[in-house]
Formats: structure tokens, sequence, C-alpha cells
């Protein structure tokens, strides 16, 4: 694996990111219109957002991390002016993070045409102060935080889509970098498998509470991660499907397990707990959809996510770019637009695991560089945070040292 | 359907006795292994989907099914190289259920909706 450089943006807290983005972030679903409108036609600008009226612990401390992200310049927070969620707060943690904000209330500026329009000012400004303070360093691997995630799986996923990830993984790992595997629900019959990998015995202890905490809701909720389908499709036991996904995390140690919003204290590789946590509601819903749990990595710090499709996929995400990697070599060139990396050549023996996940490495570094993925080249830029239950993560959970 | 020498199918990790059919194997079709371990080549015992598991080796009853380097279920009955492994001769060590499942739709048998 050879060394890589490529210019980032240092960022006042000395993470670094790749890409200096505007976010413009609304605070109830009332405020999304005027908000879209806003970025509408604007250049790496992005959207979140949060639907609902009252608000939620886990989704505010989303939106704040996502607002301090390492590939965002600069923020703008719209807001109706009644909800609980109050923008001028997240502009102040943007503002304490070094970075330039503003936020207005709708209702105050005299509706949808006069919000626009005071919104397109905002981002000149922010974009031109975004630009000033940009310091660009040179960045490398032990800089890279990635996140991978899995959707629209088939029988390529688990022998060549994931397997190419899991060896980029070990060759991050191996370089400094920093990576983030989730899904735990995709890992029933996995326990011993996952604490031999841990790093230490208080990684052990939490990975141990993270698979026995996904056991309990699979069965609060009666689904376990494996369909008719499945079986169909070749697939014969839990076991099997689990560890088609558990592939993805490669086979270095696992340093902990980490919460939504909370970065790795450490470089290495780390497993990203996103299943709710049992409270006065039960457990609610884990993330419905794939862009959820591609934001739960990108609120890590990721500055890249890689993911990983058989069938197919039409995603992207805001403020971090996706690679998409596919281990099928018919969904490749059905959807060779949408598709970064055809991973379904090690299947038909073209290339080995290992000389793919050495491209594979190289085309991240490309995309860091500044290289457009394919969705972010046709402007996906899909965000999705829901209301969920989750305690804050712990300062003095055992992986902090 | 593969024709008999152009048949593959994929093997993760060397210690696997399972491989996945890359294509539709008929029976007696010549399937080649490839994968980490390439080389060999088993005959199909019997007609095996695209996606499914065939055989590396002679698999005791009780004993582990091993894909990706580790113990994906346990044999029910003796199993002999070429054979199609599935639902009908192999159980999960955790989910009781996967062996009440139709063998072609994996749909649970007697399911009041099916």
């Amino acid at each position: 694996m050879r060394e890589r450089s490529w210019a980032g943006y240092l960022r006042k807290d000395g993470r670094k990111g790749i890409r200096n983005h505007l976010l413009v972030v609304y605070t109830v679903e009332c405020a999304s219109f005027v908000a879209q409108e806003i970025a509408r036609g604007e250049e790496n600008v992005h959207v979140i957002g949060f639907p609902g009226c009252y608000d939620n612990d886990y989704a505010i401390r989303l939106m704040l991390v996502l607002a301090t992200h390492p590939n965002i310049g600069g923020v703008l927070c719209v807001g109706l002016g009644c909800e609980y969620t109050q923008p001028r707060v997240i502009a102040e943690a943007v503002r304490e993070s070094g970075r330039p904000a503003e936020w207005f209330f709708i209702q105050e500026r005299g509706g949808t045409r006069n919000s626009i329009e005071l919104g397109k000012g905002h981002l000149r400004t922010l974009r031109t102060q975004a630009d000033d303070d940009a310091v660009r360093v040179p960045m490398g691997w032990a800089d890279l935080t990635i996140g991978a995630e899995c959707g629209g799986s088939d029988g390529t996923s688990g022998l060549a889509g994931n397997p190419v990830v899991g060896r980029a993984y070990d060759h991050l790992v191996d370089l400094g970098g920093t990576a983030i595997f989730e899904e735990v629900v995709e890992m029933i019959g996995l326990r011993d498998l996952m604490i031999g990998r841990a790093a230490s015995s208080e990684a052990a202890v939490q990975l141990g509470a993270a698979y026995d905490k996904a056991v309990s809701y699979c069965k609060a909720v009666q689904q376990f991660s494996i369909a008719p389908g499945n079986f169909a499709g070749g697939l014969t036991t839990i076991e099997e499907k689990s560890m088609g996904a558990f592939a993805k995390s490669g086979s270095r140690a696992i340093e902990g397990v980490l919460r939504v919003s909370e970065a790795p204290p450490r470089a290495g590789l780390w497993l990203l707990d996103s299943v709710p946590d049992s409270h006065f509601m039960q457990f609610g819903y884990t993330n419905p959809n794939d862009t959820e749990g591609i934001m739960d990595l990108v609120a890590t710090g990721a500055q890249i996510i890689l993911f990983i499709t058989g069938r197919g996929s039409v995603i992207g995400s805001a403020v971090a770019p996706l690679i998409k990697v596919t281990g099928n070599s018919r969904t490749y060139k059905n959807m060779t637009e949408d598709m970064d990396f055809n991973a379904g050549r090690i299947l038909s023996g073209e290339i080995s695991l290992e000389e793919a996940s050495v491209e594979l490495m190289d085309l991240i570094a490309d995309v860091a560089g500044g290289q457009t993925s394919k969705p972010e080249g046709l402007g996906h830029r899909e965000f999705f945070l829901m209301y969920k239950h989750q305690d804050a993560p712990s300062l003095s959970a055992g992986c902090r040292q | 359907m593969c024709a008999e020498i152009t048949c593959s199918a994929f093997q993760v990790h060397t210690s696997d006795n399972v491989a996945t059919l890359l294509g539709e194997a008929g029976g007696g079709a010549l399937v080649s292994v490839v994968g980490p371990a390439a080389g060999s080549v088993v005959e199909a015992r019997e007609k095996i989907q695209m996606g499914h598991k065939i055989a590396l080796a002679e698999i005791a009853e009780g004993a582990a099914v091993q894909k990706f380097g580790v113990a994906i279920g346990v044999a029910t009955s003796r199993i002999a190289p070429g054979d199609w492994v599935h639902l009908h001769n192999c159980r999960s060590q955790l989910d009781e259920g996967s062996s009440a499942l139709d063998l072609h739709t994996g749909v649970r048998k007697g399911a009041q909706h099916a």
C-alpha cells in the first residue's frame, strides 16, 4: 500500500476535512421547504434538518456534530419560529467551533420569498468567509475516518463487496487511520467471534453489551434480520448471513463501541452502535432506511462513506461523499453511472481480493483529494433523521483513555 | 444453466467445506472452485441454483458446515462432496426456526399468511 497525500481543510479542533461544504439546517419540517429552496442551485451547499416540532436529544446531538463536521466550512440555520429546537443555539455552537454561522426565523422575516432571498444572501457571505478561513494542509491515511454500510445486498455482498471493504479497512488501520462499521443487528450469532476480536477487556465488555442489546431489540420487535428471500437466494442460517455482513469489518482488533454522534477517541477499528436504547417507550425503531445509517456513520466524523450493494442503490449522502462498491458485475454494468467500484471482478477471477482492496484504497485517496465520487457527481446529498432514544455517550465509557 | 466446464463456485476461506455457486449447476456438472484455494473441481450431484452452496468435502452428521472460515451451521445428515447444502441438511446453531422453513421458498411451513 503506497503512501498518499492530498490537500485537506484544517479545522480549529485539529480535525481535517476533505471538502469545504456549506450546510443549511432546518429545525422543524415547517422550515424545510424554505431551507431546500435556499440551497437549490447553490454549489457545495447541503441541507440537513429535523422534522419534529418537539425536540429529541439524539437528533439534536446528531445535527450539532454534523454542523461542526470536518467537511463543513459554514452553516445557516433556518427555523420557523415556534418549534422547540432553537436555530440560534445551533449557530452559536458552530461559531464556537471556529466556523461562520447565521440563523433566522421565517416568521420574523415575512414569509417564503423573503426568507429564501435572505438565506441566499447569507450563503454568499458564508461562502466568502469559509473560503477566506480555509487553511489547506497536507492529509494522509492517518487523518482519514471512513464509515461502511451495506444495503440492497445480494449473494455477492458477503463474497466480494463486503470482503474488499474489510481488506481495505485492514490497510487503513495498519496505516494509522480510523475505520467504523455498524449494523449490530446483522451480527446475530457472532457474539463469540466479535468478542474474540476485542482489542482490550474493556472493548470485550462493550462488544458483548452491544450484541446483547441487539438480540433483545430483535426479540422485542420480533424481527431478526433474515427473510424468505435470503433463504431462497441460498443463505441457510442467520450465522451465514451475519458473517457476510461482518466481513466488512476486516480482520483487525476492534477498539471499542461508539454510540451515535460520538467521535472515536483514537485511531483504529470501531463498531458503531446505532440500535436504540430501551426506555419508557420501549425500543422504538432502529434505523428505518440506509440513509439514517449513513448519517450515523457521518456523525462519527467520518469524511468518506463506503456503501456496499449487490442489487444496486441510487443514494448518496449529505456532508460526506459516498463511494459505492458492488460485488455484482451485472449491477455494475447496469448502473455504471452510480457505481464507483466493481468488486465482482474478484468472483470472476480477474483480480484478487488483495489487488481489489489496493485499488479501492487508491480510489478513496482520489476522492479524498477532491475527485467527485459517482453519487456526489450526480448531485446526491440525501439526509434522513427521525426520533430515536439513545442515551448520551458517557465520557467515562471504557473506550476513553 | 452453466455448461459443464464453465460452472464455478466461490470458496471464501481455505478452511471452508462449502462454496457458493456463481451460476446454476445441473446434476453431473463439473464445478470449478475459484477463490483463495482455487484449483479443484467438484461434480454436482444434483441441480444447484446460483447463490446456493455445494459441498466440497464430506461432512459428517453433526459436523460443522464451514464458510467464511467459521461454522455457519451443523450438518443434520451426512453430506457428500457435490451435494447441495441448504435447509434440508444444515441447521443454525442458534435459530431453531430455520429447519422448519420450506426448502425452496424459505417461507415458514404452515404459515397462516403464506
